[in-house]
């Protein structure tokens, strides 16, 4: 098994990317965008929100013209017109390029995430591999998808049709001229990573995508190729995102991909499952960025008058394995959103959230809406986004992929979701896109809008952000990222509140270890940057490390494979034992079934089996003085002689036969041959030889 | 060799039938697990207070314990019902539950993927009858319920809480649609609107067209439906009222029944199946109109009419011969059916698919034997040389002469066949697994060294040189151009016609019938050959041959033809 990790990813957004060869089949672990990455380009410059509000009075001109002249030579400062000002290509995996796409296999998806960046790869001509997804990660895989095409349309639309062939800002003139810091995310660190970017997809290829994607419920076995058996194990992390269990005949391996143990919506971590496995690929990285402790402080220069670092106090949290409190400490999380919120609305201001976790978005919506009914503020709730009604639709009908508490509440007769019911009342106004009538006559200020999407460069919260950005009464929520100087900088300055807010994403360091300990693999692959804290642990299983773009090779389990005997072959093979050298021997022959991942052996179709003799097989040396006596006891006149081969490497022995017919034997130690031209002879020649050695 | 194990199973029956999925209530008691989600909902409220219940879902393989491990499958029999796949160690069985093989409006064919199994234990109520497509009888029954609505009657379907009301209220609701009808259908108190929840967050049970429009309208947020009031039994004008129990054997339905029954303007629906002693089964069997005792004091003029639900949520005799045929399980086991039918229907499943079949009667046992497989190891190279395939080709006429094939090639055809026998050779020792292995390893295995045995033969063929224009030369003894291919495919083609039963490969230096090769020899003094008098009558050439013992018996019979043989050249 030879495993290679492409990317290491950095977060929810941005999963893990790994390659896997198992027993001859390469499997692809993930296949992300890194959407993070569109922070180097510079949203829509035109301020939408004056369609909302005719009266504007306190918008600022921004009228960040798009002339080239308004770019300066090289300014190391940076600013918003540093951004690139074009249509934004996307960040795919550079070193998946690497590799051939015709010699993939296997593609297990195991979060919505994950599969952003898959329509890249199916629409080649030379992609033949199967894709497996859970059902609802598919599903809202392709929600995500046709979102992220829809909210580019826009740009598309204000930059005009793409120009064939590579851009303007990626020539080498261009690229020198950006700030450092842009440099840095659009070539890489090593400057290598420029062949990553891509044009966005279409439609077409994220249909064409769909296709080829064969969903699963958790546990359900799938079987590529007769030989590996596929399970997803749900993981938490995301209402669909799983672990992967794959059974090959050599051994069993698990891909544990970000995991949350209580999770607040997706069904939880199922850790039981995925027990005592031969090789276990620990892909969580939380562990590793809780190690470096490195917290994301954030310079005050972000402009935001109330930038509360309440994710440090989040962190401070003992836990007791296994128990977890996760799940508490996700409500506290949102209910401290929801109170922030509500003291904005008291205070005469918006809120903009622009959180991508569908997961985490549903549990926002439903307990922003509770508080304000419990404080009687009649305010009301926008979700926009083209993909907001599906997503609704389809959060309601999926009990078996949401967590305990929301099943509960469906046994116990409520909604899985209160939003169907909200948006019945007209609480929550859902609407597919900002410049729609129906949500211009309904807009209201103070509101509560949800809306994608998180990089702050696409879609809906661009309009929303330039609108209220000035407004010091109106709250921003969003999640800690990469660089949140450089995601603010088109919206500069800011006097609108920012609550920076961390989900749990991954296993923290704390419960790592003793995950592994109770998980007991055989084998351990976890990232180099948990060397020194597995190391010191001293595990009873092998360890080994990775690191991105380099190839670890697993040591081999198994020789042998596993094989069933039918019970009919295995009787009948125990009549027709053999004791050589103190070992039972038995000529197999019968018909091999490959089903499931198990091979099989039957009886099979006599006439065929019949068909086909075997060669006997003698062992050792034929012992001439015995030879010689069989011979004479069957009444032939028989003599020996010694000579050397022709070529005097060889001591043969040359057995004559004169009577009743010519016979010659020659013997060497490796070889017997008999030369005798009468068939009576050469029976009884033969007999003689099987009696006086071992043959089987 | 582990012994063998028996699966025991009883058959038993569930008094509610066609509403509850019945295995799960064995299964309960001894391993805290069961059905679907909506079966879940199901057992909440019917039996409040058993609360070792975990749902699973469709296709999801539950490990129950080590050894007991558990699958289900969609079903079709009514929402949420499914058929479940059990294993313990090798042996495996289905259990169907009630199914359905045709998909009709709403709800799906069931589907199962084809598994090993040892037993299928298959519901059998419809054993013997076929039945026509469901569509046709769905529009019977709504015919008949447009026929009475329209003429200002009122329709009474009693029915059970879950899963069949939701069903009719999802054909009434289409169809009311579809014609563009303003009567009002009521579902009674029993079959509470919050009832449908249940059903609009499990769509993912229903068909796939249902499931596919679910994201712009859910198929159970029906427009025409409103809940009902026990005020409303005798309000003016026509409508459709789906009420609880089933069958007519009490509470609302029959307050409902004692006072419609008597106009002759409304319509009764029953269900296909009505257990004796209800109203609902005095009804069946009697010829309306008619009079019929709903208890000890009271009596109804039935003049309404009555409609029997003819299209059934179960699976007829062909549909479960479908499901024997795709599953071929080494047995059957019948229940949930009457005696003389299944007797048929067994007898129909063990001389079509000769699989055994049983149909015991309640609380009787039968023993079935389980599958068990030896467990073994095998090495890289086994399993490779297994897999690889091998290829035959059978010439299927009767000239074997290669000139005439390549000019007549549409007459002739080459059969290939690819029969993989699977050779190897086990090896135990005291104490370790079974090993299997390829033979070339198995010296390894045993630290010993092949030993090569071969027989071998020089036979003389006579060769008469039929040269017809040039005389030999008195001198010239041997003959001029004959080489050694050329000897060699006379002698092909002599026994291509003596032989044709087996292959014979002929690569131009030797020819091959399994291990036995035979090559033209021209040298004088050959190994192989032994002393025989020279046969002066004719010129010979001499052709080795070489074989293993085992083709012993085929080598001989080779030699004495060729032996016999007289080559003409020329």
């Amino acid at each position: 098994m030879k495993f290679t990790c492409l990317s290491e990813g950095r977060g929810y957004y941005f999963p893990p990317c790994h390659i896997v060869n198992i027993s001859g089949f390469r499997v692809l672990l993930d296949c992300p965008l890194d959407l993070s990455a569109l922070s180097v380009f510079s949203p829509l410059p035109i301020v939408i929100s004056s369609l909302l509000d005719e009266k504007t009075s306190n918008r600022r001109d921004q009228s960040s013209s798009n002339s080239e002249s308004v770019r300066q030579e090289v300014a190391e400062s940076l600013d918003s017109k540093s951004l690139i000002q074009a249509e934004p290509w996307y960040k795919t995996v550079k070193s998946l390029q690497l590799w051939s796409i015709y010699s993939l296999d296997v593609v297990l998806i195991s979060s919505p995430m994950g599969m952003l960046g898959l329509p890249f790869l199916t629409r080649l001509k030379d992609f033949r591999a199967k894709i497996y997804a859970t059902e609802a990660a598919s599903r809202l895989g392709k929600l995500m998808m046709e979102d992220l095409i829809s909210m580019h349309m826009e740009l598309r639309q204000f930059y005009g049709p793409e120009e064939s062939g590579c851009p303007q800002w990626m020539t080498w003139e261009k690229l020198e001229l950006l700030p450092m810091a842009l440099k840095d995310i659009v070539l890489g660190s090593e400057g290598t990573e420029l062949g990553g970017w891509m044009s966005i997809y279409s439609a077409a290829d994220i249909k064409g995508c769909m296709e080829k994607v064969q969903s699963l419920k958790y546990a359900e076995e799938a079987c590529y190729n007769g030989s590996l058996t596929i399970k997803a194990f749900s993981s938490g992390l995301e209402i669909g995102a799983c672990n992967w269990n794959i059974l090959s005949p050599k051994g069993s391996i698990i891909y544990l991909s970000g995991s949350v143990f209580a999770s607040t919506n997706a069904t939880s971590f199922d850790y039981k499952a995925l027990e005592g496995s031969d090789f276990l690929l620990y892909s969580d990285f939380t562990a590793c960025n809780d190690v470096d402790g490195e917290k994301n402080d954030f310079p005050p220069a972000t402009g935001s008058s109330l930038s509360s670092d309440i994710g440090s106090c989040w962190e401070t949290i003992t836990e007791s394995w296994p128990d977890s409190d996760e799940y508490s400490e996700e409500m506290e999380k949102v209910s401290f959103i929801c109170s922030c919120a509500l003291d904005t609305i008291n205070d005469g201001g918006s809120v903009l959230i622009p959180i991508g976790r569908p997961g985490v978005m549903l549990q926002l919506l439903e307990n922003v809406s509770l508080s304000l009914d419990s404080s009687n503020l009649k305010v009301p709730i926008y979700f926009v986004s083209s993909a907001a009604e599906e997503l609704l639709a389809f959060s309601s009908i999926i009990p078996e992929w949401l967590s305990s508490q929301r099943k509960e509440r469906f046994y116990s007769g409520q909604p899985l979701f209160t939003h169907i019911q909200l948006s019945n009342e007209k609480k929550l106004l859902v609407s597919p896109a900002i410049h729609s009538s129906e949500f211009l006559t309904s807009w209201q200020e103070p509101c509560i809008v949800f809306c994608p999407h998180w990089s702050l460069r696409l879609g809906p919260v661009v309009h929303l952000l330039q609108r209220w950005r000035a407004d010091p009464n109106s709250l921003l929520i969003v999640e800690e990222g990469a660089d949140i100087n450089l995601t603010f900088l088109p919206f500069k300055p800011m006097s609108m509140k920012v609550l920076q807010c961390s989900f749990i994403s991954g296993i923290k360091l704390k419960k790592a270890i003793p995950l592994l300990k109770l998980l007991q693999p055989k084998h351990v692959l976890v990232p180099e940057s948990l060397r020194p804290h597995i190391s010191c642990w001293n595990p009873k299983f092998s360890v080994r490390y990775f690191s991105e773009n380099e190839t670890v090779v697993m040591p081999k389990l198994k020789t042998y494979a596993d094989m069933d005997i039918d019970m009919d072959m295995a009787s009948e093979l125990l009549n027709d034992t053999k004791m050589i050298q103190e070992k039972s021997i038995a000529r197999l022959k019968g018909e091999l079934l490959v089903e499931q991942g198990k091979h099989r052996l039957v009886l099979g179709n006599k006439q065929v089996l019949s068909a086909q003799v075997r060669p006997l097989l003698f062992l050792g040396r034929v012992d001439l003085d015995s030879f010689l006596m069989a011979l004479q006891k069957m009444g032939m006149k028989a003599t020996a002689q010694h000579v050397q081969s022709t070529d005097g490497s060889e001591n043969v022995s040359i057995v004559h036969i004169s009577a009743p017919n010519e016979a010659l034997i020659e013997v060497t130690s490796t070889r017997t041959t008999i030369n005798v031209a009468d068939e009576t002879t050469a029976s009884l020649v033969s007999e003689a030889v099987r009696s006086t050695s071992v043959y089987f | 060799m582990s012994k063998t194990q028996n699966s025991y199973i009883e058959p038993f029956r569930h008094p509610d039938h066609g509403e509850l999925n019945s295995f799960g209530w064995r299964w309960i008691i001894h391993y805290n697990i069961l059905p679907t989600p909506h079966a879940k909902v199901i057992l909440r409220k019917q039996n409040k207070g058993r609360t070792k219940v975990t749902a699973v879902d469709l296709k999801q393989t539950v490990l129950v314990d080590k050894d007991l491990q558990i699958r289900a499958y969609y079903a079709g029999h009514v929402l949420g019902a499914a058929m479940f796949y059990a294993k313990v160690g090798d042996a495996a069985i289905v259990y169907t539950g009630d199914y359905n093989m045709t998909p009709d409006r709403h709800l799906g064919a069931a589907q199962i993927d084809r598994l090993q199994l040892d037993l299928v234990i298959t519901e059998s109520t419809y054993a013997t009858t076929v039945r026509d497509s469901k569509y046709v009888r769905e529009r019977e029954f709504l015919k008949a319920v447009h026929k009475c609505v329209a003429s200002g009657g009122k329709v009474l379907i009693p029915t059970f809480a879950l899963g069949r009301a939701q069903e009719l209220c999802m054909l009434l609701d289409d169809y009311w649609e579809q014609m563009n009808l303003k009567v009002p259908i009521y579902l009674s108190s029993g079959l509470t609107i919050q009832a449908n929840m249940y059903y609009k967050v499990l769509i993912n049970w229903t068909s796939q067209k249902v499931k596919s429009t679910s994201a712009t309208r859910n198929a159970f947020d029906f427009k025409n439906v409103h809940s009902f009031d026990r005020s409303m039994i005798n309000a003016p004008g026509p409508c459709v009222l789906l009420a609880t129990p089933g069958m007519i054997s009490g509470g609302f339905s029959l307050d409902v029944f004692k006072q419609w029954a008597p106009c002759e303007q409304n319509l009764i629906i029953l269900p296909g199946y009505c257990v004796a002693g209800t109203v609902g089964h005095r009804l069946l069997s009697a010829n309306s109109p008619a009079k019929v005792n709903v208890d000890e004091s009271t009596q109804i003029d039935v003049r309404c009419q009555i409609h029997q639900l003819s299209f059934s949520l179960h699976t007829d005799s062909k549909g479960i011969m479908d499901l024997v045929k795709f599953l071929s399980p080494k047995h059957v086991i019948l229940v949930h059916g009457e005696k003389p039918k299944m007797a048929l229907l067994k007898e129909r499943i063990e001389s079509d698919f000769g699989i055994p079949c049983y149909y015991p009667a309640n609380n009787e046992s039968v023993c079935i034997p389980s599958t068990n497989y030896v467990k073994a190891e095998m090495s890289k190279s086994f399993l490779q040389s297994s897999l690889s395939p091998n290829f035959k080709f059978l010439k299927t006429i009767s000239r074997a002469d290669a000139d005439f094939i390549l000019n007549e090639r549409t007459e002739s055809f080459v059969q290939v066949c690819d029969d993989r026998v699977v050779e190897g050779t086990l090896a135990m020792q005291k104490e370790k697994q079974a090993k299997i292995v390829h033979q070339n390893e198995l010296m390894v295995i045993l630290g010993a060294e092949n030993h090569e045995v071969q027989v071998a033969y020089c036979c003389p063929v006579c060769v008469s040189y039929e040269l017809k224009d040039v005389a030999l030369a008195p001198g010239e003894n041997m003959p001029p151009v004959l080489d050694k291919r050329s000897l060699l495919h006379l002698l092909y083609t002599k026994l291509s016609n003596d032989f044709q039963d087996v292959t014979i490969q002929n690569d131009g230096d030797r020819l091959q019938i399994e291990s036995f090769t035979v090559s033209a020899c021209l040298k004088e003094k050959c190994p192989h050959r032994i002393h025989v008098k020279p046969d002066s009558t004719s010129e010979a050439v001499n052709f080795c041959c070489m074989w293993s013992m085992e083709d012993e018996k085929l080598a001989w019979r080779v030699i004495s033809i060729m032996k016999n043989l007289e080559l003409k050249t020329g």
